[in-house]
């Protein structure tokens, strides 16, 4: 059986990874946008981004100090035989010890009192679990998310009528809104239809999809290009100070939802769209590139 | 656009030659805070309580630093700037009592902040967001830290700091505002692609 060990050090590691180096894809087009930009400004901002990226990952520090609240996703194998109550005090064990040792800001606190447990670790309502059917493995995605982006997360329940065009328009409006504040150029997830709660958490996890690969369904991969384009054409820029990189990507997952909602939900990711993945079996761990 | 190299604690005349888009660099002491030393600087006002730190003509930063304590000592892994305005409301009032000459965030401040800078002769300079790497090669020294019941996130950090920068003057003490003009474009872009 995959030993509770195993679990919570790979949990470590994998926020080791996360925080210190960004996935490359999301350091390409940093480095694309870079090119692209023309104001001095602009530039200044995007080099300073490159370079912090270079050194974090060199000097294995974290590439920004806000290493978020630790969102941690896992598929459990139905074969593992690895029980949840196990499963979820391992991953809280390796939250805590990597926040000991790399070290991770201690960023959580009691929503009301606003007292800082010191250990990023809450109820564990932050650890989302799902089923692998006929698996003998976990998977584990853990996505620590800093608070300027994730401040800026938009909900809402459109009429059917609005259609498209409404869909577009909260989108385009709701990047205005969000202006400099979730350091762009940012990764825009949206989430389109089931619930209220369905739609944010798919808008959440679009952000986790590689900036490469385009909606399946070609539709929705026309419609997250041209709201790419037009967020670009806004000029809000890296850091809000002005220019043509506001989104490095728009990536938008569905669900089907009632005939009489349509439920709309944005989560973006800043630049340092941090996470790292790793599949566990009984005896190894492998960590894809 | 020029680039300047300002060592604290700043006078009014170097704050009031910098425009909106000038570059700068800065060296000296600066003091990080944010929500929760705002929040209890005002209740510390409002009781006439002594501050355990002064401030006065001070430069402060919107950021919670990431912190390791190693054999009893503190020390900085990252620092960068927090959305800065959290602080909207809380801003004014300090600037005034403490002639605050500068504030380091991101995303920019409100109207009310603005008017507040320009009346005490106070800039804003933009930092890059989530550069936490590369900023805390510029820390030196902490000179001091309080309030570390508030979380070390939150706790107000004295930093003696060398070369912290690029830093963009984003508001600057005559009004001006890279975010409002920003801001402005935007919303006439979005009108047209609202339109069409």
């Amino acid at each position: 059986m995959i030993s509770k060990q195993l679990i919570r050090d790979t949990v470590v590691k994998l926020f080791r990874q996360a925080v210190t180096s960004l996935p490359r894809d999301v350091e390409c087009a940093l480095e694309k946008a870079y090119k692209w930009e023309k104001s001095k400004i602009s530039r200044i901002q995007l080099n300073a981004i490159l370079e912090n990226v270079k050194l974090a990952g060199k000097c294995s520090i974290p590439m920004c100090q806000d290493t978020g609240i630790p969102l941690v996703y896992v598929k459990i194998g139905e074969k593992t035989g690895v029980k949840f109550l196990d499963l979820r005090k391992s991953i809280a064990e390796g939250i805590k010890l990597a926040t000991k040792e790399i070290p991770l800001r201690p960023n959580i606190v009691h929503p009301l009192s606003r007292k800082n447990t010191g250990d990023n670790t809450g109820i564990s309502r932050n650890i989302n679990i799902e089923i692998l059917p006929e698996k003998d493995y976990i998977d584990i995605t853990v996505f620590p998310k800093g608070a300027g982006s994730e401040n800026m997360s938009f909900l809402k329940m459109l009429n059917p009528s609005d259609g498209i065009d409404g869909i577009k328009k909260f989108v385009l409006e709701s990047v205005v809104k969000a202006a400099g504040n979730p350091c762009p150029p940012t990764i825009v997830g949206i989430g389109i239809g089931g619930s209220s709660d369905i739609a944010m958490k798919l808008a959440k996890t679009a952000l986790l999809r590689p900036l490469k690969e385009k909606n399946k369904d070609n539709k929705i991969a026309s419609l997250e290009k041209e709201l790419l384009e037009k967020i670009n054409s806004l000029g809000i820029g890296p850091m809000g100070l002005g220019g043509r990189t506001t989104a490095l990507k728009v990536n938008i997952e569905y669900e089907y939802c009632h005939t009489a909602s349509l439920p709309v939900a944005i989560n973006m990711g800043c630049w340092a769209n941090r996470y790292s993945t790793a599949r566990i079996y009984k005896n190894r761990v492998i960590f894809p590139k | 656009m020029q680039t300047y190299e300002l060592k604290t604690p700043l006078s009014e005349k170097d704050v009031k030659k910098l425009r909106i888009n000038d570059i700068v660099y800065l060296s000296g002491w600066i003091y990080v805070a944010r929500d929760k030393v705002h929040m209890r600087v005002l209740e510390y006002e409002k009781k006439k309580k002594k501050l355990p730190f002064d401030w006065k003509n001070g430069v402060i930063f919107h950021c919670g630093p990431l912190v390791e304590k190693k054999n009893n000592r503190w020390r900085i892994v990252g620092i960068g700037p927090t959305t800065s305005s959290r602080m909207n409301k809380l801003q004014p009032d300090i600037i005034e009592k403490y002639g605050i000459r500068a504030i380091i965030g991101k995303g920019g401040m409100n109207q009310n902040a603005i008017n507040s800078m320009k009346k005490n002769a106070c800039i804003y300079l933009a930092m890059t967001g989530g550069c936490a790497a590369s900023a805390a090669k510029s820390v030196k020294t902490i000179e001091d830290v309080r309030w570390l019941d508030l979380g070390t996130p939150e706790a107000l950090w004295v930093l003696d700091v060398e070369r912290l920068g690029p830093l963009i003057v984003a508001i600057d003490s005559h009004g001006g505002s890279i975010y409002q003009k920003v801001d402005s474009a935007v919303k006439n872009n979005l009108k047209e692609l609202i339109k069409s």
